[in-house]
């Protein structure tokens, strides 16, 4: 049995990132896949009681929750010698990473998705007025540089890696655009580069059951907000 | 070790977020000079070390800006790694457990502890207070788990998970006051309600810890500006 386990759902972005971080250093692990139809599982209950979220990191069973400090964590425990590091040595160029990580996460994910699920047109376009401005902030961050970590990918690369694959599903489900190619030039330049990897390319779940997923998901928050009283 | 004038904490007696770094620093007794930002208005130095949150703390080092609380702790551990106690734990499971806590601490304990006076109407002000007390309740579970019996989650002195709830306690104070509560009950969470009162009489915590009473009238003030009409 592999001592490595990540307890994940079929679609979410924050899993497929503890993928590419185990790949990277080269360790094998298994995935449990959580089946949101039949309610969440007893082990990911006792494995995040705090949270009953996804990702979750079971290492000889002690289990690590939250997608940035599992990250982290395997960058920690896995590292000197020939392992792939994840984040920058310099204390400086760390602090920068996990800044733009948390502004990635924070801004940047829930910013798009607020757009995709905004009904109201007025509200819809703000919040996309609002997420451009946070992709602004990533445009510059990478402009001049192939991977946010340079010449090769690491932690900040890895947290924006939802962008390539995830957020062309949100545009079209959502019925929004973000991702410019005028716009955001170098953004997009680091998209490409970034998903053609092939141990990045071959982690993410397929294009159609992503939107399948999206647009059965949307439906429903839409729904239950106009049923709001 | 840091030159006179190269290190400096842009930020505001009131707030919590700024006490993390002064406590980090504190601890690796690395001096300091504190650019204390006038409520309602943003310095220059603010908005240029910090455009895309404009929010203090802003830790300056060599006049280069490093953002967030908690990534500035820890970028203080790492960039004077041998003065004073390390702030994270040495084991990568035990920093794990540190940084989990300190996310759940930022993102659900603290604003449901805000929600608590933002709450419209009883029902909805006791949905806040059950909130605040059911973390406390997993906080007490994990000072137990983590602390392994001694005085603070960091261990024999105070880490970085003490410093992520800890500076929370003035506040804390101040919502008990305000709202008549009993939040950190020593009945119903002991081992908390003693770890707080080591941490605020901790020398590294006592110089920046506000006293309550003044945090008290500094949060009418604020109450009073967001709730005054708008100028015509």
């Amino acid at each position: 049995m592999a001592k490595l386990k990540i307890i994940v759902s079929a679609t979410s972005l924050f899993c497929t990132r503890i993928e590419w971080a185990l790949k990277l250093k080269g360790l094998e692990y298994e995935l449990t896949v959580e089946d949101w139809d039949k309610g969440k599982s007893e082990l990911l209950l006792k494995s995040n009681p705090a949270h009953k979220k996804v990702p979750v990191l079971l290492d000889d069973g002690v289990a690590i929750a939250e997608s940035k400090v599992i990250l982290e964590y395997i960058d920690e425990k896995w590292k000197g010698g020939d392992l792939y590091p994840l984040l920058p040595q310099d204390p400086y160029e760390r602090a920068q990473a996990r800044f733009w990580a948390q502004f990635a996460d924070d801004k940047c994910v829930f910013g798009t998705w607020g757009a995709c699920c905004a009904v109201d047109a007025l509200e819809k376009e703000k919040a996309v007025e609002n997420a451009l401005e946070s992709f602004a902030y990533l445009e510059k961050q990478i402009e001049g540089k192939k991977f946010f970590a340079g010449d090769k990918i690491g932690y900040l690369d890895l947290v924006a890696g939802w962008i390539p694959h995830w957020l062309g599903v949100m545009e079209e489900t959502g019925g929004i655009k973000i991702l410019d190619a005028e716009r955001f030039p170098s953004l997009h330049e680091w998209a490409q580069n970034f998903i053609k990897i092939p141990l990045i390319k071959e982690c993410v779940p397929p294009r159609d059951f992503l939107v399948n997923y999206s647009i059965a998901l949307l439906s429903y928050l839409r729904s239950s907000a106009l049923n709001k009283p | 070790m840091a030159k006179a004038g190269e290190v400096k904490v842009i930020g505001g007696w009131p707030s919590p977020f700024v006490m993390r770094p002064r406590i980090a620093l504190n601890l690796k007794g690395v001096e300091y000079e504190l650019l204390e930002e006038k409520f309602g208005a943003k310095s220059e130095l603010l908005l240029r070390s910090n455009p895309v949150h404009k929010k203090i703390p802003v830790f300056l080092h060599a006049d280069r800006p490093v953002c967030e609380s908690l990534i500035i702790v820890q970028y203080i551990d790492e960039t004077w790694p041998s003065t004073g106690p390390s702030i994270l734990p040495s084991d990568p499971y035990d920093r794990a457990t540190a940084r989990f806590w300190a996310a759940y601490i930022d993102e659900k304990w603290f604003p449901s502890m805000t929600g608590i006076a933002r709450a419209q109407g009883e029902e909805a002000k006791k949905a806040a207070i059950d909130q605040v007390v059911e973390g406390l309740f997993l906080l007490e579970d994990a000072f137990g788990k983590i602390s392994k019996g001694k005085p603070f989650f960091g261990g024999d002195t105070i880490g970085f998970l003490d410093i992520a709830l800890g500076c929370f306690l003035g506040w804390l104070r101040v919502t008990e006051k305000t709202h008549g509560l009993k939040l950190l009950d020593e009945a119903k969470v002991p081992g908390l309600a003693k770890w707080a009162e080591r941490f605020c009489a901790d020398d590294a915590v006592k110089g920046v810890m506000p006293e309550t009473e003044k945090l008290a009238e500094f949060a009418k003030l604020i109450m009073a500006k967001f709730k005054a009409p708008p100028p015509q």
